[in-house]
């Protein structure tokens, strides 16, 4: 992709791979600030693995992932697949969109008036505020990832990274979180999502499609339906959400 | 009922060190429990019990080579060890479970097998298989506790408390969602390793009151009955730091007034505590 100005997020030249199998090989990308990434691709293609590398969460086999434009993961928010143990953690919706503020502060133990503040703030923007003395494993999945992306938008102020974030949820829970999501890449949050759902393009402005260890497609939305890369099942899910 | 309750002010009024123990047997159950809500939450309730047997093995070696203070080399060996298996997660030679079963089982072996051998220097009594049994299931009376061991649980529980106190919300975030916690400009690995310091500590430090084969109890289950009845991170902590208090206060006062040993009384009330909570979960579930 050829950018003006300092790329937000630099990989170049990257080889990934996890228990003891390489998914991706000589990958380069960039993203822009303001861009809404989506990363498509089959599953096991990679593309977890490709957005915990961008997140420097794993080390890249080789190759580097950069960071410009002085972000650091401080302004980073991170909306990840659920893991086991959160199906029966006792937190309340309150406590998970707070921890979403500690990453960028410094030792101080406890929040301040304007952090609770700002976690309010956040249940509100995406309608969970009624929830928030609530158990977040008894809500629904629509619910859970909208508790998630709160969190995620109090962590991030300058990107976000949305791993599968509609995986499981049903069509009207996904199309309405896909207006969300349009609702923060709109206030100039750079978006980066990873997905397998076609549906999502209506949401991007650029797509990345990996698949045999290659990048198939790597540019605008606009090229992307007249590349013939999407799934077989693209043309039915262009423009939605 | 009188009559017990005359024999606990009578114990609690006439001996200093009763209540010296009740003091550092409380702050003991109180830091194991604030952990174990992690613990237990981590997926890591048997991290407990593997320390536990490291920390039997370690005071064998003190023992054998006539350490006075044997807590200069039983901490250090567990907190490495503790360090070593919260780490073997990623790339270990040897899988989670399976490592900290073999750590385990070595260092319960090996551990009986110097005390064993070395049995004949001075710093073991004559009565070995007592000594055995003193360390794997706790002091049989409380009032065997000797002074110093008193401070120094007393010194090290309140370090652990005020240690989870100020990262609170730290420790939440670890636990509920560690890679967001890491991509998102937490430190991580700092805080991984301060709180596999802090689990060796109250492993060590329980080991006083309930012996080696019992501190898992200490840890996980104030944390599991508070799960059967609250729903936040917060209420749970608070509930398993009460049942803790009050399982540990019961536990110690019966053992005196019976005369049983206090480690595994102990455990029996925190057993009775949990089937309480347990059907008042269900019941408010229910209603």
């Amino acid at each position: 992709m050829k950018r003006i100005g300092v790329p937000l997020v630099a990989c170049r030249d990257l080889t990934l791979g996890y228990e003891g199998r390489t998914v991706v090989e000589g990958l380069s990308f960039t993203v822009g600030e303001g861009d809404r990434l989506i990363v498509f691709g089959e599953n096991g293609s990679g593309k977890s693995t490709l957005m915990k590398a961008m997140l420097r969460l794993t080390a890249p086999l080789s190759g580097t992932v950069e960071y410009g434009g002085g972000l650091s993961n401080k302004d980073i928010g991170y909306l990840p697949q659920q893991t086991s143990a959160q199906k029966d953690f006792p937190a309340s919706v309150r406590e998970v969109v707070r921890s979403g503020l500690l990453g960028r502060r410094g030792l101080r133990p406890y929040y301040d008036k304007a952090e609770r503040r700002a976690a309010d703030d956040a249940m509100d923007r995406f309608g969970i505020r009624a929830l928030s003395a609530r158990c977040y494993r008894e809500l629904s999945g629509g619910q859970q990832q909208r508790v998630l992306l709160a969190r995620a938008m109090c962590a991030g102020r300058r990107a976000v990274f949305l791993d599968e974030p509609t995986a499981g949820l049903d069509p009207q829970a996904t199309a309405e979180f896909y207006a969300l999501v349009k609702g923060v890449g709109d206030g100039g949050v750079t978006v980066v999502m990873v997905s397998h759902d076609m549906a999502a393009v209506g949401n991007a402005t650029h797509i990345l499609h990996i698949g045999g260890k290659s990048a198939l497609y790597d540019g605008p939305v606009d090229g992307y339906a007249e590349s013939g890369v999407g799934f077989p099942t693209a043309g039915l899910g262009v423009g939605t959400g | 009922m009188t009559d017990v309750l005359g024999q606990i002010g009578y114990y609690l009024t006439e001996f200093t060190f009763v209540r010296y123990a009740m003091v550092v047997g409380i702050l003991i159950a109180l830091c194991s429990s604030l952990l174990g809500v992690t613990l237990v939450l981590k997926r890591l309730s048997f991290i407990g019990d593997g320390l536990s047997h490291v920390a039997f093995g370690a005071t064998a070696i003190a023992a054998a080579i006539n350490l006075s203070g044997n807590m200069l080399i039983v901490l250090p060996i567990t907190v490495l060890s503790a360090v070593l298996l919260l780490r073997s997660k990623q790339g270990a030679v040897i899988k989670g479970d399976a490592a900290l079963a073999m750590i385990s089982v070595s260092s319960l072996a090996i551990g009986y097998l110097i005390m064993n051998v070395f049995s004949k220097s001075s710093s073991f009594s004559s009565n070995l298989s007592a000594d055995v049994c003193t360390t794997l299931f706790g002091s049989t009376s409380i009032l065997t506790l000797s002074e110093s061991d008193v401070i120094v649980c007393a010194a090290m529980s309140v370090a652990v408390i005020a240690v989870f106190l100020f990262s609170y919300h730290r420790i939440f975030s670890l636990t509920f969602d560690e890679d967001f916690a890491a991509a998102t400009g937490g430190r991580v690995k700092a805080y991984n390793l301060l709180l596999a310091a802090v689990i060796a500590v109250v492993i060590v430090v329980a080991m006083n009151l309930v012996g080696a084969l019992l501190i898992s109890a200490l840890v996980i289950f104030p944390a599991l009955s508070a799960m059967r009845v609250f729903r936040s991170f917060k209420s749970v902590t608070i509930c398993s730091v009460a049942v803790s208090a009050i399982c540990t206060t019961v536990g110690i006062l019966a053992s005196i007034v019976v005369g049983t040993p206090v480690g595994s009384t102990i455990v029996a009330v925190y057993i009775v505590g949990f089937g309480m909570l347990s059907a008042a979960g269900s019941i408010l579930r229910r209603s």
